[in-house]
């Protein structure tokens, strides 16, 4: 393992002190236990949004704490959800009274910890409503697995949520849009290669020099299909169809395609992807309104990529062009 | 034989000698199946419970078992955190402020720690989870007591019938958790959790003078 690191235990804290040193301008970062808040949280009237999960990921979900997306983020060891006792504080920090939103993923460590952390921060008066995002469509059977993991479609429902919490909408109208951007992206992600846990030394998993894996989730565990490499253009139909499958995209409806990296793949690859999967778009007589392609629900340095596509409507759109200023997303201000 | 606080704390501090000793062969279980994590946490989190009991000392077994739970809980995180934790809390609560625990109270708190993983992980005996450790170790405990045994036998049956369901867990598919993604892969795979349940229990009949064993 060759990583810029000190010590593999205190990778998490120097991480998160380097990224409160950085955006100073936009964040507080909270030590013992670790949460960063939006500057000037809580903001008066305003619903709170808390996201969280194993860091890792970065820039989620820390990079997309501030103006118009989320109000904290709630960091837990590598590929590890936060403790209810980070969340807890993180949730209190940000509520103006008009309530918190946590935007969890489904997997159970953080599903276990969100739900923990809402019941205790309900027992202290504050209205807590989650919300569960699982957009990942290589889940096939739901029933026989924890369900339909949270994915790249995160970053999506962090922004559209955050730009209502922003213009003032309630508790309940927040969750709404949140949820029904839930219901309206998927995702479908590749590996070319493994990555490492500091930790742990060595990488999750191996890939031969030869292979992909097709429907990974975003904490470097395998997927279920193991397949030969094939060209950008094919993985592209691989990860893309079963997308557009599953949401039922028809000829005429509008969408957002976010091609996402994993953290080892650059990108002009990202791009090369992204042209396939807009051209795969255009022969379906989809119009791609909006696009986002980069390194956003990373897997430490896996070389891969996902696809998610986000039905869009006039609000969603409106939503997602709502000015945003996080240190990972800015724009219109 | 009854069980008073000194085991309590006996049991914790050997669960974390465990865990430091076995840190790696926990990592490398769940790299195979999971995200590589659990022997990490496990370790980080027993720590913790170490560093608690130094600082506040115990005065009933319950006690001890509350602020193991109340440890784990905010150091460990992923699944294992809530699930160990509500196993501990729940077992403490059953114990309540009970000076010495015999043969039934123990066989009721095993009860209710296994009562508390399956309520919060919604897990069944087979989805290769950490639930296949303990519903035998409570079976075992149970027959054990109804047979007239001692705490301390209570304890070893407990322990030897973990190491046996984590066993178990081998040619299983997974159904919850990480693993269950992997569908068919995971076969052939030993769950950690079921595998750390069962030190966590070996460690609790040592703790009671029970020998070591061949545990695996």
């Amino acid at each position: 393992m060759k990583k810029l690191i000190n010590d593999p235990r205190s990778v998490v804290d120097e991480s998160v002190e380097g990224f409160g040193m950085a955006h100073a301008d936009l964040v507080d970062v909270h030590t013992d236990p670790i949460y960063i808040v939006r500057k000037g949280a809580p903001v008066a009237g305003k619903v709170g949004l808390v996201s969280g999960g194993g860091s890792g990921h970065e820039p989620l979900h820390a990079g997309f704490v501030g103006h118009g997306m989320l109000d904290a983020a709630v960091p837990g060891a590598v590929f590890t959800s936060p403790t209810p006792d980070q969340i807890i504080p993180a949730t209190a920090a940000v509520d103006s009274g008009a309530g918190v939103i946590h935007i969890v993923k489904n997997y159970t460590g953080d599903v276990l910890n969100f739900e923990t952390a809402a019941e205790m921060a309900q027992a202290e008066g504050i209205s807590v409503r989650s919300v569960l995002v699982n957009d990942d469509v290589a889940v096939e059977d739901s029933l026989y697995t924890a369900g339909r993991r949270g994915v790249g479609g995160t970053v999506l429902v962090e922004k559209i949520a955050g730009a209502a919490a922003e213009r003032g909408d309630s508790l309940e109208a927040v969750a709404g849009v949140a949820e029904g951007v839930v219901r309206n992206v998927r995702t479908m992600g590749v590996a070319l290669s493994g990555c490492t846990v500091p930790h742990a030394g060595v990488p999750s998993f191996e890939l031969a020099e030869d292979e992909i894996e097709i429907g990974i989730g975003i904490h470097g565990e395998p997927g279920r299909h193991r397949i030969a490499m094939e060209s950008a253009d094919g993985i592209t139909s691989r990860l893309l169809e079963p997308v557009l499958e599953d949401l039922g995209i028809k000829a005429g409806e509008e969408v957002l395609l976010f091609v996402n990296g994993m953290g080892g793949t650059p990108l002009s690859e990202l791009y090369i992807v992204y042209r396939r999967a807009a051209r795969i778009l255009a022969e379906r007589g989809a119009k791609v309104e909006r696009s986002l392609v980069g390194n956003y629900v990373t897997s430490l340095e896996m070389q891969g990529c996902s696809i998610s596509v986000l039905r869009l409507d006039d609000e969603l759109t409106a939503l997602w062009d709502a000015p945003v200023h996080t240190p990972a997303l800015r724009w219109g201000m | 034989m009854d069980l008073g606080v000194d085991w309590a704390v006996q049991w914790l501090t050997l669960s974390a000698r465990l865990m430091s000793e076995h840190r790696e062969e926990l990592i490398a279980l769940d790299r195979a199946i999971g995200d590589s994590d659990h022997g990490e946490n496990m370790d980080r989190g027993f720590r913790a419970v170490i560093e608690k009991l130094g600082q506040t000392p115990p005065e009933t077994p319950g006690a001890a078992l509350k602020l193991a739970a109340m440890a784990l809980m905010s150091k460990v995180g992923g699944a294992a955190g809530p699930l160990y934790g509500t196993a501990y809390l729940r077992a403490a609560t059953s114990l309540g402020e009970l000076a010495e625990i015999d043969a039934a109270a123990l066989a009721g708190a095993l009860t209710a720690a296994r009562d508390g993983i399956v309520a919060r992980g919604k897990a069944e005996l087979g989805d290769k989870t950490m639930v296949d450790a303990w519903s035998p170790a409570v079976e075992a405990a149970d027959e054990v007591l109804a047979d007239g045994g001692d705490a301390v036998a209570v304890l070893a049956a407990a322990a030897e019938a973990a190491e046996v369901g984590a066993v178990t867990t081998d040619p299983l598919i997974a159904r919850k958790g990480r693993a269950s993604y992997l569908g068919e892969r995971s076969a052939g795979h030993r769950d950690p959790g079921a595998v750390s349940s069962a030190l966590l229990l070996r460690a609790a009949a040592t703790a009671a003078g029970f020998p070591e064993g061949s545990a695996e």
